[in-house]
């Protein structure tokens, strides 16, 4: 189906039904009981974990299939999320035309850089986009304040001159972002039981895009393109003696990428109509790649699990306060629960990011191939548990994808 | 006048000049094998025909055209394939990808961007992928990973990814360097085969003479940069020439 095989055909179809069905999975816990904080089934959050997904689905493109770590690919994403602001400040509180823009001017300004840094391979490559993502993000935050507005960072305004709509609605506010009239920000509630679900239409409209982004990312994977991205992380020497040229191929999947960070800023801003120069930090840029290295460099799907389990633990560890941990802890004698707590207290509400990294540091020693791999392996065990029930020899193992 | 043409050419790399004036000439469907001493520039020479060097003096000449200013991935799409000394493939890749590749390569030229196809439904070129393992006799190894294969099976995989393209000239750089004998006879044998069964012109640089003599048609004596002799295998044997080349006998003034 779609032009791919069964299997890619299966995996597709799962993470359209995950993604679909979010509002439900992620909130498995009813409204009012003492495990609602571990819901992550609000659009806020959603709209994160399919936003960064195209992210690092893009990344992947680059970084797991041609082996090139950009350090500076959270630049395409602040110049997305500019070009898309800009669009409804002039343009149209229409999601579309932004996010259009936002991918194209991403793109263009990932030719740009691309071509130069991919002069070099390498930590000499990695130095190189960092270097062009830290001096955008300090022209935006500096020089380009005339289009970026600085540290404030670019916001609709009330005198918007907007060609195709309003400056100011009729009540005097800021207009919302749609798409041809349904607002983004619009959430449709179900309580059934003691749950909430939510459904947001920004949330099924990035969840639609992420869906359309990953069957393209799946294509690329298996298409002759793509078997030539991987040829070049083998052995560039060979390439070049076979009649190829390795420097296009390079690029090309630069631009991809790049262009997937842009459509992520752009979807960014759609949600929420602002953008500063903080999206465009080293920082920034780091977490597209811990997201692919945690869920699985190369792999089709670990990108998406890496940004999701990386926003779900982000957001879920900071909001675990002392209170929280007083609470979970008050069985224990006195002494003992402050001590308990005192010992979690630097891993969590602002030490979110100390534990993040431990279970990182976890992750990359234990399973080298991401969380991806330790799926595989969950797999195995279980095949191999099963083959002895049945009294049959164990399968063969195939080879990892 | 030959399919290769090498005329004059010379290379200096700081104070050494690795080569002097090297007058070559390569003929269709034959077998040419570069010999000499270590040093004697044979793999400079090497250099310089596929583009990885630029020669300071001097011409070459492939079919009628100048290869020189060209990079590697032209002079390859001209018609020329390469084997290198530690065989060069795509180790993360099966061995059947390693062969797909450059038989994409000779189908899209240098760059295609082929994003929406699916590697798996090129039936021609699976096809053709298939056929050639087939011939090296690696067709049941098709699906393992290329960087597990032994050094004799690199060796052959690599030969068959050069192959496959069809080059009007393939240049060996040592074939058969620090392989174990069996090794070396099967790699003779390889190129024995193909040597019979396909129109294609080989110039082989190799240190090994059992190698050299079994196999070539033609053989260059280089030394010190330059051309000693060039005659058929029978003559070169006993050359005085060659014997004090491979013996030392040279002066060093």
């Amino acid at each position: 189906m779609f032009g791919l095989n069964k299997k890619d055909t299966s995996l597709l179809l799962v993470v359209a039904v995950l993604t679909l069905c979010a509002p439900f999975i992620l909130n498995p816990f009813p409204t009012d009981s003492g495990m609602a904080q571990f819901n992550a089934g609000y659009p806020d959050l959603m709209q994160r974990f399919v936003i960064f997904g195209i992210f690092a689905v893009g990344f992947n493109i680059l970084f797991g299939l041609t082996g090139y770590l950009s350090f500076g690919h959270a630049a395409f994403l602040g110049v997305g999320s500019y070009s898309a602001v800009w669009m409804f400040k002039l343009l149209s509180m229409n999601v579309l035309p932004a996010i259009i823009l936002s991918v194209i001017v991403a793109g263009l300004f990932a030719l740009l850089i691309g071509f130069v840094s991919l002069r070099r391979s390498g930590i000499y490559f990695s130095i190189l986009t960092l270097a062009f993502a830290q001096m955008s993000f300090n022209l935006a935050y500096s020089v380009l304040t005339p289009i970026t507005n600085g540290e404030t960072g670019l916001q609709l305004t009330l005198d918007d001159p907007r060609i195709l709509g309003v400056s100011a609605t009729a009540d005097g506010s800021i207009p919302v972002t749609s798409l041809f009239g349904l607002e983004m920000r619009s959430t449709y509630e179900m309580a059934v039981g003691g749950w909430n679900f939510q459904f947001s239409a920004g949330y099924y409209l990035c969840a639609i895009i992420m869906l359309i982004s990953f069957y393209i990312a799946v294509r690329i994977f298996r298409s002759p393109f793509g078997l030539m991205l991987r040829a070049v992380k083998c052995n560039q020497n060979r390439m070049r003696y076979t009649g190829l040229n390795t420097r296009p191929y390079t690029l090309a999947a630069f631009v991809i990428s790049g262009m997937y960070a842009g459509l992520a800023g752009g979807l960014m801003a759609s949600m929420d109509p602002l953008a500063g120069a903080e999206r465009m930090q080293w920082t920034a840029s780091g977490e597209v790649v811990l997201m692919t290295i945690l869920g699985g460099a190369g792999t089709l799907i670990g990108p998406v699990l890496g940004a999701g389990f990386i926003k779900y633990f982000e957001n879920i560890f900071s909001k675990i306060n002392d209170n929280v941990l007083h609470q979970w802890f008050s069985w224990l004698p006195d002494g003992l629960e402050d001590f308990v707590v005192f010992v979690i207290h630097p891993f969590i509400g602002k030490g979110w990011a100390l534990t993040l990294g431990l279970l990182f540091m976890a992750v990359v020693i234990f399973l080298p191939g991401g969380l991806v791999e330790g799926g595989q392996r969950l797999r195995n065990v279980f095949s191999r548990d099963k083959a002895k029930d049945d009294g049959t020899h164990a399968p063969k193992s195939h080879p990892a994808e | 006048m030959g399919i290769l043409e090498v005329k004059g050419v010379g290379k200096r790399f700081g104070g050494l000049q690795a080569l002097g004036d090297v007058n070559l000439s390569v003929q269709e469907n034959t077998v040419h094998a570069i010999i000499g001493p270590n040093g004697a520039g044979k793999s400079t020479l090497l250099n310089c025909l596929v583009g990885k060097l630029i020669p300071d003096t001097g011409s070459v000449m492939f079919d009628g055209q100048s290869v020189l200013g060209r990079s590697p991935h032209e002079i390859n799409q001209m018609g020329i394939s390469r084997v290198f000394q530690t065989p060069e493939i795509f180790g993360d890749l099966t061995v059947l990808e390693n062969v797909m590749i450059p038989c994409f390569a000779r189908r899209d030229g240098s760059f295609r961007m082929h994003a929406f196809g699916s590697v798996t439904g090129e039936y021609d070129m699976l096809e053709k992928a298939e056929k050639m393992l087939d011939d090296v006799n690696m067709l049941s190894k098709a699906h393992l990973h290329a960087g597990s294969l032994s050094r004799g099976d690199k060796r052959r995989l690599e030969m068959a990814m050069c192959l496959v393209q069809e080059p009007r000239l393939l240049l060996l750089d040592e074939p058969t360097a620090g392989m174990a004998r069996a090794d070396t006879n099967n790699t003779i044998d390889l190129l024995k085969e193909i040597k019979h069964n396909r129109d294609i012109t080989m110039c082989i640089i190799e240190h090994d003479m059992h190698v050299v003599f079994s196999l070539a048609d033609r053989i260059t004596v280089l030394a010190q940069g330059t051309p000693l002799v060039e005659d058929t295998p029978q003559n070169i044997k006993g050359h005085p020439k060659v014997r004090e080349a491979y013996l030392g006998e040279a002066h060093v003034d």
